[in-house]
C-alpha cells in the first residue's frame, strides 16, 4: 500500500512564530500546470500591523548588536538554507521552475546570504567617514540602519528575490515586513523556517503571504515604517508607494533586476537603508604647539 | 573692603565644576568680536589707565628706577589733564618702603609680590616673614603665589591652607593670589585654583607672575571670572580679578573690560574690583586716548617710558 | 570699602556705541531679472514683487515672479548646457570653474554679507563670519571631489544625474545656494535653481558671479519667485532631480507629487532637536551652547535646539545661568556689529512665532524673556524661554522656527534618550558631559543625523548634513553629499 504523503501547512511568520492570519482567510495558487500549490494563508491589515509591531520590538535589540554577531548569523542562515536545499528546488520545480533553475536560484541564494555576511561588520568602514573639519573639533560620519522595512518582493520569483531584498537590509542592522510573491508564496515559509533556526532573532523578518494589493496600502501608509523596499516593474504600483510613502517620508528605493544573476548584490543596496550620523566633539589643543612631535 | 571666608562651608574642590577649552574660545570670540567705539571706546581707556598696576619685578631693580615709576604713576601723561592716575604700582617687598613714600598722598596704592615670587618654592616660615615685611613696610596689598607643584600633585588642602594663613599675616592689605596659570596648564585647573583662592579669602584672584608663558591670555581670564560670578552667586562674596602679564595694548584690555562687563557686570568696572598688572600697557593706552582726542595717529617717541 | 575704592560708580554701565557696517559700497540694482540661459531676462508676466529688509520694513529692491513659462526655459536651457556642454567638459575644467565661482565669491564675500544682512535679518557678524565665508568654502570643497568621484565611491562607475532642480529656503540664503549648487555642478549636473522669495538678493548676486566667472550659459538658472514658481521647478517633465530645503509640509507634498515619475529627490526639512545638558556638563560653556542653539540666527535654524533637557541637579544653575546670559544679549540693528540677536526674516514668521508664544503661555507654560529691548520698528521678537512644559505640549512638539525655547528637566539617561526620540524629527542634538562613555553611549541611541557634543550648530563643508525620519532624507556637505547628485552604475 502507498504511503499516504504529510502535507505541510503554510502560515505566515510574525515575531519568530507561525500562527495562521488573525482573519483566517487562504487562497489556494495554481501552478502551470493547474495544480494547487497549497492553503496559504491570505494576510489582513491586521496582520500587516502585528507585524510592523513585532518588527518595530526587534530593531533595538538587532541594530544595536555588535555586526560581527550579525555577520555570523547571517553566514547561519545561509548554512542552514544549504542543508535544506533539496527542499527548496523541489518547491521551486513545483511552482514552475526547471530543475536548472531551481539549483541555480537556491545557489545564488544561499551564496547571497554568504556575500551579506561578509559585509556586516564592513560596510561602516567603506560608507563612514572622518572629516576634516577646519575648526578644532572631532567629526566622525557612521552609518546607522534606518529602522523598519517594508519589502514588496518580486512576484516572479519565490526565492531569490526574496532573499535580494532582505538580506542587505538585515545586514544594515534594520527589521522588516515582507510581503511574499503572491503566485508563488511556497519558498517564502518554507524561508521562514530557516529563519526560524537560525539564531534569527524574533520579530526581524516578518513574512506575510496574501494579496499584494490588500496589503500594500496598509503597509506603506502605516507611520511607523520608516523605509520601503520594492522590486517589480509595475509603475501605477510604485506611484502608489511614493505617494504613500510621502505621509511619513519613507525612503523608498526601487529596484528592477534580473537577481538570479550572480553579480547583482552589492554595498549600495546596504546603503539605501542606513541613515547617516555625523558627530562632532571639541578638542582640547593644550599648548597647541607642534613641537612636541 | 576684605574678604571673609572663615565661616563659609567649603566645597569639594577635587569637583570644581569642569571646563571646556575650545566652548571658553568660542566665548572669548564673541567678546573679541564687539566693536568698541566712540564714547564707549573713550570711557574703556581711561578705565583701563585707572585700573592698571603699573609693575617692575626685575632683579635689578633699585630705589631709583621705582621712584621714576611711581612718578609716572602719578603723572601718567601731564600734557593731557584730566587723565586718571594708575590704580597702584606692584614692586618686590625691598621696594614698598621707597614706593610708599613716593606715593604718600597720591591715593595710588603699593602692591607687593610676596611669599617667595615668583616660584613660591620656599617654607610657609619663609613666606609668612616675607609678607610681614611687606605689610610692615606699609604695603596695602599683597600679590602672593600659590604652591603650583603642592596644586599639581593634587594637595589641595596644602594650598588652600597656605593661602588662608597668608591672608591673615596680611592684616590690613588686600590679598591677590596668583595662580600663575601657565603652570596650571589646563583650564579645569585654573578653575580649580580659582575656586581654592577664593574659598581660602582671596580679596583678588590674579593669572600669572608674568614670568611664565602663556600668562593672562582670554581664555584663562573668562574662567576665573566665571569663578568669580559662581563664588559670588553662592556666597554673596564679591572677588576681584587681575589678569597679569601679556596684555600689552588697548585693544587687549578693552577685549578684557567687555569680557568683565558681560560676564559679572559693570559693578566689576573700577580699580576696585579689577586690575591690569602690566608695564607696557600704560603708553599704548595713552596713545590710544591721545588719538581719541586729537584723530592723529601717535608715535611712542612722545610717551615717558619709565 | 572706601579704603582701596576711587569714586564708587552708582548704576553705572558701560554700553557700547552703535557700530554700523557701512553701505555704501553696496552695488544693489532697483530690480531684479531672471537668470536663465547666463543672461538677465524680464519674467515672462512682467510681474516683480519687493523684497523688504526685516529691520527696518522698507524696500531694498524688486524681484522678477518667474512663472511655468519661465521655468520651462531655464529648464531647456539648462538641458541644452548640459547635453551641449556641461556633459562633454572635463572634471578637471569642471572643477576649475567651480574653483573660479569661489575666489569670485571671496573676493565680494563683503558685500554679500551686507547684502545678506539687509536683506534676511540676519547679523552682520553672523553674514560675515559664518554663512558667507562657509558658502565660498562649501564651492571650494565641492570642486575639488569634481575629477575624484571615482573615489568617493569605490568599485562603482559614476554618472551625472542630468538637470537639477533646487529649491532654498530663507534662512541661509547664500549658503544654502552654495550647498545645492557646488555638490551639483561637481558631479556634472546643470542646474534650476529658486531661492525663498524673502532672501533672493543674494542668489541673484551669486548668479552675477556666475555670470562673471564665464560658466558656460544655462549651466546655472537662478529663477526668483513664490512657492507656485518652485511647484513649477517641481512638476516639470525634464528634471531629473529635485532638492529641497525647507518645511517638513512643503517636503512631504514634493515627494508626492514625483511619485509615478523618475525624479530623484532629496529633502532638507523641519526639527525639533534636542539639547541635553547632564550633570557632569562643563555649565558655562553648555549656557553658551544653549544660546548658540537657539538664538543664532534669531532661531531660524532647522537644526536649533529648540527642546532644552537638563538633568534636574543642575536644572536651577543651568536655568539661572541662561537667564542672565539672555539679558545680556543685545537685541536689535543686524547692521550694527555688536547685534546678538537680528530681525525675524518676515513678518509672516514674526506672527507664526508670537502665535506660539501666545499657545505656549495659554497651555500654562511659565515664560522668562530677556530684559534686552527691542527697536520698536521692524520684526523682532526678544529671546524667549518657557520652563513648566511637558513633552505634550505643543510648543514642545511643533517645529517654532524662532528665538524661543522649551525647558523640560530629566532624571535618568534612559529618560532622556526616550524622550528626545519621542518626536517625528530628528535632525540633530546636542549634549553635554564631561564623560565620554556617556557621551558615546547618547549620541549612538539619539535619532539623530547630526550630534553636537559639548558644542552646537557647528557647520562644515566637509561634515555631512541631514536628518533621520520625517527631518527629511540625503545628506548635504561631505564626500555623502555627493550621492544626492550621481547615478551609481
Amino acid at each position: 500500500m502507498k504511503r499516504l504523503e504529510v502535507l505541510k501547512t503554510y502560515k505566515i511568520y510574525i515575531g519568530g512564530k507561525f500562527p495562521r492570519t488573525e482573519s483566517g482567510r487562504y487562497y489556494t495558487p495554481l501552478n502551470k500546470k493547474g495544480e494547487q500549490l497549497a492553503s496559504v494563508s491570505q494576510s489582513s491589515r491586521k496582520d500587516v500591523r502585528n507585524a510592523v509591531v513585532a518588527a518595530r520590538k526587534a530593531f533595538g535589540g538587532w541594530s544595536e548588536r555588535a555586526a560581527f554577531n550579525r555577520g555570523q548569523i547571517l553566514y547561519r542562515i545561509a548554512e542552514i538554507l544549504e542543508g535544506r536545499k533539496l527542499q527548496f528546488i523541489e518547491e521551486l520545480i513545483f511552482q514552475g521552475s526547471s530543475k536548472s533553475n531551481a539549483e541555480k536560484e537556491v545557489n545564488v541564494s544561499i551564496d547571497r546570504f554568504i556575500y551579506y555576511a561578509g559585509w556586516c561588520d564592513k560596510y561602516s568602514q567603506i560608507l563612514g567617514s572622518v572629516n576634516p573639519v577646519a575648526s578644532s573639533h572631532f567629526n566622525f560620519s557612521v552609518p546607522e540602519a534606518t529602522g523598519v522595512v517594508g519589502v514588496i518582493t518580486d512576484q516572479t520569483s519565490s526565492l531569490i528575490g526574496l532573499v535580494s531584498l532582505v538580506a542587505p537590509i538585515i545586514a544594515g542592522g534594520n527589521t522588516c515586513i515582507v510581503l511574499a510573491s503572491e503566485s508563488k508564496p511556497l519558498c517564502a515559509i518554507t524561508f521562514a523556517e530557516v529563519l526560524n533556526s537560525s539564531d534569527v532573532p524574533d520579530g526581524v523578518v516578518n513574512i506575510l503571504t496574501g494579496s499584494q494589493e490588500e496589503m500594500i496600502e496598509p503597509l506603506t501608509t502605516h507611520m511607523d515604517v520608516n523605509a520601503m523596499s520594492y522590486s517589480g516593474i509595475s509603475k501605477n504600483f510604485e506611484k502608489q508607494l511614493k505617494e504613500s510613502s510621502a505621509l511619513n517620508l519613507k525612503r523608498v528605493s526601487i529596484y528592477s533586476k534580473d537577481w538570479i544573476k550572480s553579480d547583482n548584490q552589492d554595498l549600495y543596496m546596504i546603503a539605501d537603508f542606513q541613515e547617516i550620523k555625523t558627530t562632532w566633539h571639541p578638542i582640547e589643543n593644550i599648548g597647541g604647539s607642534s613641537s612636541f612631535y | 573692603m576684605k574678604n571673609d571666608t572663615t565661616n563659609i562651608v567649603l566645597p569639594d574642590f577635587s569637583k570644581s565644576p569642569r571646563i571646556d577649552k575650545v566652548g571658553v574660545e568660542e566665548q572669548v570670540a564673541k567678546f573679541q568680536k564687539r566693536s568698541v567705539k566712540a564714547e564707549t571706546k573713550k570711557q574703556g581707556l581711561r578705565m583701563a589707565l585707572n585700573m592698571i598696576d603699573l609693575t617692575t619685578l626685575e632683579g635689578k631693580d633699585t630705589p631709583g628706577k621705582v621712584k621714576q615709576l611711581c612718578y609716572k604713576a602719578q603723572h601718567v601723561h601731564d600734557i593731557l589733564p584730566g587723565l586718571p592716575k594708575v590704580a597702584a604700582v606692584c614692586v618686590y617687598p625691598s621696594m614698598v618702603g621707597v614706593s610708599v613714600k613716593a606715593l604718600a598722598g597720591s591715593g595710588v596704592k603699593v602692591a607687593s609680590v610676596s611669599t617667595a615670587f615668583p616660584s613660591g618654592q620656599s617654607p610657609l616660615s619663609v613666606k609668612l616673614m616675607d609678607t610681614k615685611f611687606a605689610v610692615s613696610e606699609g604695603a596695602d596689598e599683597i600679590d602672593m603665589v600659590i604652591s603650583r607643584g603642592k596644586f599639581l600633585s593634587g594637595e589641595y588642602n596644602f594650598v588652600f591652607d597656605e593661602i588662608a594663613v597668608i591672608k591673615e599675616a596680611c592684616g590690613e592689605a588686600r590679598l591677590k593670589v596668583i595662580l600663575e596659570t601657565g603652570e596650571l596648564v589646563t583650564l579645569d585647573n585654573v578653575r580649580r585654583a580659582s575656586d581654592i583662592a577664593m574659598y581660602a579669602g582671596a580679596d583678588f584672584i590674579k593669572t600669572s607672575t608674568g614670568k611664565i608663558q602663556p600668562a593672562a591670555t582670554m581664555q584663562v581670564t573668562c574662567v576665573m571670572l566665571e569663578a568669580i560670578r559662581d563664588f559670588m552667586d553662592t556666597t554673596g562674596i564679591k572677588v576681584g580679578m587681575k589678569p597679569a602679564g601679556g596684555i600689552s595694548n588697548s585693544k587687549l584690555a578693552l577685549h578684557n573690560l567687555v569680557m568683565v562687563n558681560e560676564v559679572l557686570g559693570s559693578e566689576w568696572l573700577s580699580n576696585e574690583w579689577f586690575r591690569f598688572g602690566a608695564s607696557s600697557l600704560a603708553n599704548d593706552v595713552l596713545m590710544q586716548i591721545i588719538k581719541t582726542e586729537t584723530g592723529v595717529y601717535q608715535s611712542s617717541n612722545y610717551f615717558s617710558i619709565d | 570699602m572706601a579704603k582701596q575704592g576711587n569714586k564708587k560708580n552708582k548704576a553705572f554701565s558701560w554700553d557700547y556705541a552703535p557700530a554700523l557696517e557701512g553701505i555704501s559700497h553696496l552695488n544693489i540694482k532697483e530690480k531684479y531679472d531672471l537668470f536663465i540661459d547666463g543672461k538677465f531676462v524680464k519674467p515672462s508676466s512682467c510681474k516683480y514683487f519687493d523684497t523688504i529688509n526685516p529691520a527696518t520694513e522698507e524696500r531694498i529692491s524688486q524681484i522678477a515672479h518667474g512663472s511655468e513659462i519661465d521655468v520651462d526655459k531655464a529648464v531647456k536651457a539648462a538641458r541644452r548646457a548640459y547635453v551641449n556642454v556641461w556633459s562633454k567638459t572635463s572634471p578637471s575644467e569642471r572643477a576649475k570653474y567651480i574653483y573660479r565661482i569661489a575666489r569670485l565669491m571671496q573676493e565680494r564675500a563683503r558685500e554679500l554679507a551686507v547684502i545678506e544682512t539687509l536683506d534676511s535679518g540676519k547679523v552682520i557678524t553672523e553674514s560675515r563670519d559664518i554663512d558667507i565665508p562657509l558658502a565660498c568654502n562649501h564651492f571650494f570643497y565641492y570642486a575639488g571631489w569634481a575629477d575624484k568621484l571615482e573615489y568617493a565611491f569605490p568599485n562603482r562607475k559614476v554618472e551625472s544625474l542630468g538637470v537639477v532642480g533646487q529649491i532654498t529656503p530663507w534662512n541661509f540664503p547664500l549658503l544654502m545656494a552654495a550647498w545645492k549648487i557646488a555638490p551639483a555642478l561637481a558631479a556634472g549636473n546643470t542646474v534650476v535653481l529658486k531661492p525663498a522669495e524673502t532672501t533672493s538678493l543674494t542668489a541673484l548676486k551669486l548668479a552675477e558671479i556666475i555670470k562673471d566667472s564665464g560658466l558656460p550659459n544655462g549651466v546655472v538658472n537662478i529663477i526668483t519667485g513664490y512657492g507656485d514658481t518652485g511647484a513649477a521647478i517641481v512638476n516639470h517633465k525634464d528634471i531629473n532631480k529635485i532638492a529641497f530645503t525647507g518645511s517638513t509640509q512643503v517636503g512631504k507634498i514634493i515627494q508626492k507629487s514625483i511619485a509615478g515619475t523618475d525624479k530623484r529627490v532629496t529633502l532638507e526639512l523641519g526639527g525639533k532637536s534636542a539639547n541635553i545638558i547632564l550633570d557632569d556638563a562643563p555649565i558655562d560653556q553648555a549656557v553658551e551652547g544653549i544660546v548658540n542653539g537657539i538664538f543664532f540666527n534669531q532661531g531660524h535654524v532647522c537644526s536649533a535646539g529648540s527642546r532644552l533637557f537638563v538633568q534636574e541637579g543642575v536644572a536651577d544653575i543651568v536655568i539661572n545661568k541662561l537667564k542672565r546670559r539672555m539679558d545680556k544679549l543685545i537685541i536689535g540693528d543686524p547692521l550694527d556689529k555688536n547685534t546678538d540677536v537680528g530681525a525675524i526674516n518676515s513678518k509672516e514668521q514674526l506672527k507664526t512665532i508670537n502665535d506660539y508664544i501666545k499657545i505656549g503661555k495659554d497651555q500654562g507654560a511659565k515664560i522668562h524673556q530677556s530684559s534686552s529691548k527691542a527697536p520698536k520698528k521692524g520684526y523682532y521678537c526678544v529671546p524667549t524661554i518657557f520652563t513648566d512644559v511637558a513633552q505634550s505640549n505643543r510648543i514642545v512638539q511643533e517645529e517654532i522656527f524662532g528665538p524661543v525655547l522649551t525647558v523640560q528637566t530629566f532624571r535618568t539617561i534612559d529618560e532622556v534618550i526616550q524622550k528626545a526620540n519621542n518626536s517625528p524629527y530628528g535632525l540633530a542634538a546636542g549634549i553635554w558631559s564631561d564623560k565620554g562613555s556617556r557621551v558615546f553611549n547618547l549620541s549612538s541611541k539619539l535619532k539623530a543625523g547630526v550630534i553636537w557634543a559639548n558644542t552646537y550648530n557647528k557647520f562644515d563643508p566637509t561634515s555631512p548634513f541631514g536628518g533621520y525620519k520625517e527631518s527629511g532624507f540625503g545628506r548635504e556637505g561631505g564626500l555623502h553629499g555627493l550621492r544626492a547628485y550621481v547615478n551609481l552604475k
